[in-house]
């Protein structure tokens, strides 16, 4: 269905009073990508997709498709399907009439519409209430519209805003495998915005991570999930542990780090020893991040100090002290709470440890990471995958 | 009730639940005090008029005939009464009606953010704090005889004579349509607003040009709004009586219904005549306002999407 090659931004750009909402965008979508732009609300992912659409016009840069410019165009004759987070169904038109619509503006012949309209109302699986008003469907249902009238006109490109983002639970996962599901068969090329970094990998062939109008790293869900290059990216990506630190020394890739909020005060925090990610030297401020699953919780306290045991890549990061506050089941397993110093640790553990007892927390070295503090020295080259 | 051993007839539930069942529910005594106003207020006054025009004078009742009915027949027979019906729609329909008309596309584009929005916004919702005296007053300075209008065209070269732009029809219209745009502007504005803005992003991302927007998708979703501010903007205009009386020609081409209400009262001293032509006012608003609502319950009038 995507008749095109290639979709480029160049340095796209959006100032909303002087202020730079999005800046210095750059990526190459090549047809049947599905490309997700991640990020908290804020972060420009919303402004991009709407300077693709065309609701927004640029203030920087060029959007081209197959080398043609396309950012001049007004919406209306880009030809890109869109979902809007609130469905932005017509109220007043029936959903047979609300996926015909754009067929209708496009002058299609009325046979041809009829048919159309039913195959992707069938495509959605909402034959039987063609005939209703948006108003009579439920959340999921209005969604199912919304997608099925932006594919109807076989866009050359399909833009999702936060489409599952009103929908509970439940129906999200069942949407997400719908969604995905369409991309493939109908073999849509999809950008799609959302602050859920588990609808973002589970959908995606390639991730944007964003943060203040800028792009923080571009790469496949895998190599963001393994390698984030930043703690913001991290923390995306489900290190949900994030602790501000010292660089005590660096070298060879790994970083030994002291944690002066983590452990008892007055003898300077416990030291940990992570992969160093980006350039880091003595002294330098840093952030350590740590999956929840990858801390291993033992009841016993430990005293080993880790710093003297020069652990490789297998040995362990160090350990920390800790009092168990909270324990949740999770099923499987439990989310434990660990208490140390001023912070709150979180770990899994698969039996549940006593509320109140004295635990020590363990992790690989290479499972945990060192970032430099500051952001703004991150910069990730876009890498291109081909679909 | 299967219950053994509880007497039967003796229920557990409170009073009020037990009236409730019986579809009394004592929060109603509260509209007691409101009901005495409407009543003292509003349906006496009424009725009592309504029975007024049934009671003619006994000179109504010589020329006429018709006996209790003289006034009515008096109100369809003597034309220089019953034109007035058709003087004072002359006025309103059309007054109304460019109202809304020329509503529609000002606050379409007050919608959207620019600079001086809020300063043009306020010039045109100004005349609202006019009274009716003051925009005649204002009329016949600015476009009397006399006027700085005339004068200017005069000095110009462009009259030989002064255009007659009050005291007449024109007159009215101008002063109907500067006093009521204001009020369907800020309606029509504030239906305009309950729209949700994305369903023209839609629209636009459907491939939908800004004629086939409005078309397709506002005016739709704006209709039922514009019934309502049509019947508003209309009811204000058919009382027109200063406007009339002051920028018009009373006794002419704007001889509106509540001025042949008034000069029956004032200079006939006949009451049972000018409750009769008051009545009959209301009952050619009624006939309006309900065909154009009856028109309304045809159009969509669900949830518009937006802030509401």
């Amino acid at each position: 269905m995507s008749d095109f090659e290639s979709l480029e931004l160049r340095g796209v750009g959006r100032r909303f009073g002087g202020v730079d909402a999005l800046a210095g965008l750059d990526l190459t979508i090549r047809a049947g990508e599905f490309v997700a732009l991640l990020g908290p609300s804020g972060c420009g992912k919303s402004t991009a997709l709407n300077c693709l659409a065309g609701l927004l016009p640029l203030t920087h840069g060029e959007i081209r498709l197959d080398g043609r410019r396309i950012d001049t165009l007004p919406p209306e004759r880009r030809g890109f399907g869109m979902v809007f987070q609130s469905y932005a169904l017509f109220p007043h038109l029936s959903v047979a009439k609300n996926v015909a619509f754009g067929l209708q503006m496009r002058g299609v012949p009325r046979a041809e519409i009829d048919a159309r309209v039913r195959a992707a109302i069938d495509l959605v699986k909402l034959g039987e209430h063609a005939k209703k008003l948006p108003g009579q469907l439920s959340g999921g249902q209005q969604q199912r519209v919304a997608i099925a009238r932006a594919v109807v006109l076989e866009p050359s490109l399909v833009l999702m805003d936060e489409p599952l983002s009103n929908l509970d639970a439940k129906l999200r996962l069942d949407m997400r495998t719908e969604i995905r599901r369409l991309h493939q068969s109908l073999g849509l090329t999809t950008i799609y915005v959302t602050h859920d970094q588990e609808e973002a990998l589970s959908l995606a062939d390639r991730l944007v991570v964003m943060r203040e109008g800028r792009v923080q790293q571009v790469g496949t869900p895998d190599e963001l999930y393994e390698s984030p290059a930043s703690w913001y990216v991290a923390d995306f990506m489900g290190y949900r542990n994030i602790l501000p630190a010292t660089v005590v020394s660096a070298s060879g890739g790994e970083a030994v780090v002291e944690l002066p909020r983590v452990g008892s005060a007055g003898d300077g925090g416990v030291r940990l020893i992570g992969r160093a990610v980006g350039g880091l030297g003595a002294g330098d401020r840093a952030r350590v991040a740590v999956r929840p699953e990858d801390f291993t919780v033992t009841g016993a306290p430990r005293v080993a100090p880790a710093s003297t045991s020069g652990g490789g890549t297998t040995g362990d990061a160090g350990s920390v002290p800790g009092s168990v506050s909270v324990v949740e089941y999770h099923g499987r397993e439990f989310a434990v709470g660990v208490q140390a110093g001023d912070t709150m640790l979180h770990a899994r553990a698969t039996t549940a440890p006593d509320v109140g007892g004295a635990v020590t927390l363990t992790a690989p070295v290479d499972r945990v990471l060192v970032f430099p503090e500051s952001l703004d020295a991150v910069v990730v080259a876009p890498r291109e995958v081909a679909a | 009730m299967s219950a053994v051993g509880q007497r039967p007839g003796r229920a557990t539930a409170s009073l009020r639940h037990r009236l409730a069942e019986r579809g009394i529910d004592p929060t109603l005594l509260l509209l007691v005090p409101g009901l005495v106003v409407a009543v003292a207020l509003f349906v006496y006054p009424f009725s009592y008029g309504i029975g007024l025009t049934v009671q003619p004078t006994a000179a109504m009742q010589e020329q006429w005939g018709g006996g209790a009915l003289a006034n009515y027949v008096a109100f369809f027979r003597d034309p220089f009464v019953f034109d007035s019906v058709w003087l004072t729609m002359r006025l309103a329909l059309p007054a109304a009606l460019f109202n809304v008309l020329a509503s529609v596309p000002v606050a379409m584009v007050l919608r959207h953010r620019f600079r001086g929005k809020r300063l043009l916004t306020s010039l045109l919702v100004l005349p609202i704090t006019l009274g009716t005296v003051l925009t005649a007053q204002g009329l016949l300075i600015f476009a009397g005889r006399q006027g700085w209008i005339n004068r200017t065209l005069l000095e110009l070269g462009l009259v030989d004579e002064p255009l007659k732009l009050v005291n007449n029809y024109l007159g009215v219209m101008l002063s109907l349509i500067i006093t009521g745009f204001p009020f369907a502007f800020l309606l029509i504005s504030s239906y305009l607003s309950g729209i949700d803005p994305s369903l023209e992003q839609a629209a636009k991302t459907l491939g939908a040009g800004w004629w086939q927007r409005f078309r397709r998708i506002v005016l739709p979703l704006l209709a039922p709004g514009l019934a309502t501010t049509f019947v508003l903007t209309f009811v204000l205009a058919f009382s027109v009586f200063p406007s009339a009386r002051l920028v018009g020609d009373a006794m002419g081409e704007t001889r509106v219904m509540s001025l042949m209400a008034f000069r029956a009262f004032g200079e006939q001293n006949d009451y049972t005549m000018a409750s009769t032509i008051a009545l009959m006012m209301g009952a050619v608003e009624l006939i309006v306002v309900v065909a154009v609502l009856g028109l309304r319950s045809l159009l969509y009038r669900g949830t518009t999407g937006g802030k509401g």
